[in-house]
Order: C-alpha cells, then sequence, then structure tokens
C-alpha cells in the first residue's frame, strides 16, 4: 500500500478543510472499502482524513415520524438498536446482513452512502423509504442522492452528518446474497406510507440503486405479493456478471419484491 | 512516522507506525505476537479478529495509527498464565480446531458473541455471528459446539 499523511480530525469543519487543502484526499468513515481498495492499488490517497473520532458524529435519534442516524454511527449499533427496532424494523433488520459483525463494528451509515456501491444496502433502504440526506451543507432527497456507480451528489466540500428515515407504515427487505460474497445479488427495500403510497429500492442489480417504478405503480394499485411478483421487470440496463445475468437478475427482482410485500 | 500509545493484552505499549502500518502488522511484527493471523488480507477471513475498546474487529482493515489510545486485547491476552481461558479449553475439548489457522480469530470473536448474547447464547445465532470467521478444516460443527460449551463456562 502506499503511504499517506494521516489526520483525525475533532470536528467536521476541520475534516472538509483538511480535503480542501489536500490533492488527493479521502474520508475515511470505517474503512471497510477504502483500505482493502488501497491494499489493491486502485486508490492511492495522499491524505487519509478519519473521520471516526470528530465529536457528536454517531448516535440515533427517532421521533414520532422519524428516525434520525448519525453519518459515523456504525452498522452494529443500528442492528441492536432498541429504538431503531421498534421504529423501522426493516431497517434494523437489513443493517444486520451487511457484511459479518467485525464489518458491522466498523462500518459506518455515512462511509456506506457515500461510496454508493452498486451492491450496498443502505442507498436501497434510503430510496425504500424516501430518506433525506443531510450534510453540512445542505439536505439531500435520497431521489437525487445517488446519480450513478460509486457517484453521489455529494460535493468536494461537502460532508453526510446524518440521514432522517421517514417511519412507514409498513416494510420489508429481502436479499439474495451472493453466496461467495453475501453481497447482494438483487436486494429489494419495499415500503407503504400512512397514504398507502409504495416505494421500491433496489440493490444489487444495476450499477446504480433505483426505484423500481414499474413495481411502485403496481402496488399502489393493490399492496399484495401477487402484484408485486407479477410486474416483468425488463432486464436492459441491468447487471450481466460471472454470478447472474441480467435476465436472472430482473426475473429476482419481481420475486424479491413480492417476498418483500408478504413480509411487510 | 506517527507515535502511538496503546493497551496490548493490559500492558501498556508505545510504537511508531507510518500511516499505512495495519493493526495487525503492529501487532505481529513490531510487538511480536503472532498469535493473530493474517489469512486473507482482503477482510473476508476473520484469522486476523482481535479486540479493540471491547468490540471484534478484522485487525488487516484497521490501521494501527487509529488505535492510538485503545486497549486490545489479542489471543495471547486470554489465559491467565497457565490456565487457558474457558473459551480455549472448550476449543481443546470438542475439537473445535483441525490445523488451527482459524482459531485465534474464532476465539476472539467467539467471546465476543457471548458478551453480547450472554452464556446460553443458541446454535443458531453463533452460526450467524460466525459468518465473517471461515475455518477450511473442521465444517464448523465442531466450532459451534465449543463456542456452546465455552459460553457456558464464561
Amino acid at each position: 500500500m502506499e503511504n499517506f499523511n494521516y489526520h483525525r480530525p475533532a470536528t467536521t469543519t476541520a475534516a472538509v478543510a483538511l480535503l480542501k487543502k489536500s490533492k488527493d484526499g479521502k474520508f475515511l468513515a470505517g474503512g471497510h472499502t477504502l483500505i482493502p481498495t488501497m491494499k489493491q492499488g486502485l486508490a492511492a490517497p495522499r491524505d487519509v482524513i478519519d473521520l471516526t473520532a470528530i465529536k457528536g458524529f454517531s448516535g440515533i435519534k427517532v421521533s414520532k415520524t422519524m428516525v434520525t442516524i448519525k453519518a459515523g454511527t456504525t452498522h452494529q449499533d443500528v442492528t441492536m438498536s432498541k429504538d431503531v427496532n421498534k421504529a423501522i424494523p426493516a431497517l434494523a433488520q437489513m443493517v444486520g446482513k451487511i457484511g459479518g459483525v467485525h464489518v458491522r463494528h466498523k462500518g459506518t451509515i455515512g462511509g456506506s452512502l457515500a461510496n454508493n456501491d452498486p451492491a450496498a444496502d443502505y442507498p436501497s433502504a434510503c430510496l425504500g423509504l424516501g430518506a433525506t440526506i443531510e450534510t453540512n451543507k445542505r439536505k439531500i432527497e435520497a431521489d437525487k442522492f445517488f446519480t450513478g456507480m460509486f457517484e453521489t451528489a455529494l460535493k468536494n466540500d461537502e460532508i453526510i452528518i446524518a440521514v432522517h428515515f421517514p417511519i412507514p407504515k409498513k416494510a420489508s427487505h429481502q436479499k439474495f446474497p451472493n453466496p461467495a460474497s453475501r453481497y447482494a445479488m438483487v436486494g429489494v427495500f419495499v415500503s407503504q406510507d400512512g397514504k398507502g403510497k409504495t416505494r421500491v429500492g433496489v440493490t444489487g442489480a444495476a450499477p446504480c440503486v433505483f426505484r423500481a417504478v414499474e413495481v411502485e405503480a403496481a402496488l399502489n394499485e393493490e399492496f399484495s405479493a401477487k402484484a408485486a411478483s407479477a410486474v416483468k421487470i425488463s432486464a436492459k440496463g441491468l447487471l450481466s456478471d460471472m454470478h447472474a445475468s441480467a435476465a436472472y437478475r430482473a426475473h429476482l427482482l419481481s420475486v424479491l419484491a413480492g417476498r418483500a410485500v408478504a413480509a411487510a | 512516522m506517527h507515535s502511538i500509545s496503546l493497551a496490548l493484552n493490559g500492558k501498556p505499549v508505545h510504537g511508531q507506525v507510518e500511516g499505512r502500518t495495519l493493526l495487525v502488522e503492529f501487532i505481529r511484527e513490531s510487538r511480536g505476537l503472532t498469535g493473530t493471523h493474517v489469512g486473507c488480507d482482503t477482510s473476508q477471513c476473520g484469522a486476523c479478529v482481535v479486540s479493540v475498546n471491547g468490540k471484534a474487529v478484522k485487525s488487516c482493515t484497521v490501521f494501527a495509527v487509529a488505535c492510538d489510545g485503545a486497549e486490545i486485547t489479542t489471543i495471547e491476552g486470554l489465559a491467565k498464565g497457565v490456565d487457558l481461558h474457558p473459551m480455549q479449553v472448550a476449543f481443546k475439548e470438542h475439537h473445535g480446531l483441525q490445523c488451527g489457522f482459524c482459531t485465534p480469530g474464532m476465539i476472539m470473536a467467539s467471546i465476543d458473541i457471548v458478551k453480547r448474547h450472554g452464556k446460553s447464547v443458541d446454535e443458531e445465532t453463533i452460526r450467524r455471528e460466525l459468518s465473517g470467521n471461515i475455518c477450511r478444516c473442521t465444517g464448523y460443527h465442531n466450532i459451534v459446539k465449543a463456542v456452546q460449551a465455552g459460553a457456558a463456562n464464561m
């Protein structure tokens, strides 16, 4: 691994200032993507800015209508949180399926969202629940946050502070994990709000997380497993690799959507 | 270079590390504690699991410099003199190992499981929570038995 300058700022302002000053800086928010990437030589930042010592950077707050998770909160803290389990059980259960427990002890919600891996779980929950991502500058709706493969709407001087999840009437997350890596071949997060509006966030199936609008339309007509799994998904634009063809992923999407509705 | 000070198996330790020095490299190469193993070096196998501030983590995917001020326990920190930790005893008694390469990580992960789930942790939970530790010899059956027995004696 190439060497780098290590920084451990105590405030978000200092972290952003360090990133702006660096020619090629990276935030470290858990490191379970960044460090393996650096080992492989795919990333060689000059400055690594560790966010984990920032005061007040982690924590969970639940109100009557909203679950707020601060950016530095680890996956393990989210999945073990009694408040999250009560307010949005589907979210707590989904987070409990990210990696293994040792990974969940380090990985954070902010790191996962800023990285936007095509097979990451959190982005599907953000789209499936209609979350809002709060940065040091502004609030970004999940629908406008994930812009492409490993790409987000975040600017260079922006850092995620917290994520706000509206509490749905019902929700469920279903994932078909790759048997070796446990990453989602396809993962589907379905929710229905108090007004009967459905959202369906899909990960693993395409280069970037997306909303399955055809499934949403079917479920807005009739919220049933049958309605969800009857939707024919086009394989166009979906991922095709050694693990699964695009057609297989398209089929998985409607199957998992049906299972999610049944479990919601 | 960065100066770090931490508690390693209860003893204060000081060292000089580069930014890129991994925690497992510091433990094995600077401190000579080779009980912590490097199996895959890609954050998957769990042979390198140690406890950092009471939480099991993969020491191949943590920078040593980020552990300045931390309390770290490795497999060498478990036994009290010649008396093995109950989890170590259980792995021995239940044949929870064959080649032994994954064992330090398995034991560190198992103690972490008992800490979170208690002495009467069930088989399903153990299997689920050991998903980040890979064993290529045993087929896991005796490992799970060992963890249940070790948990009861902790």
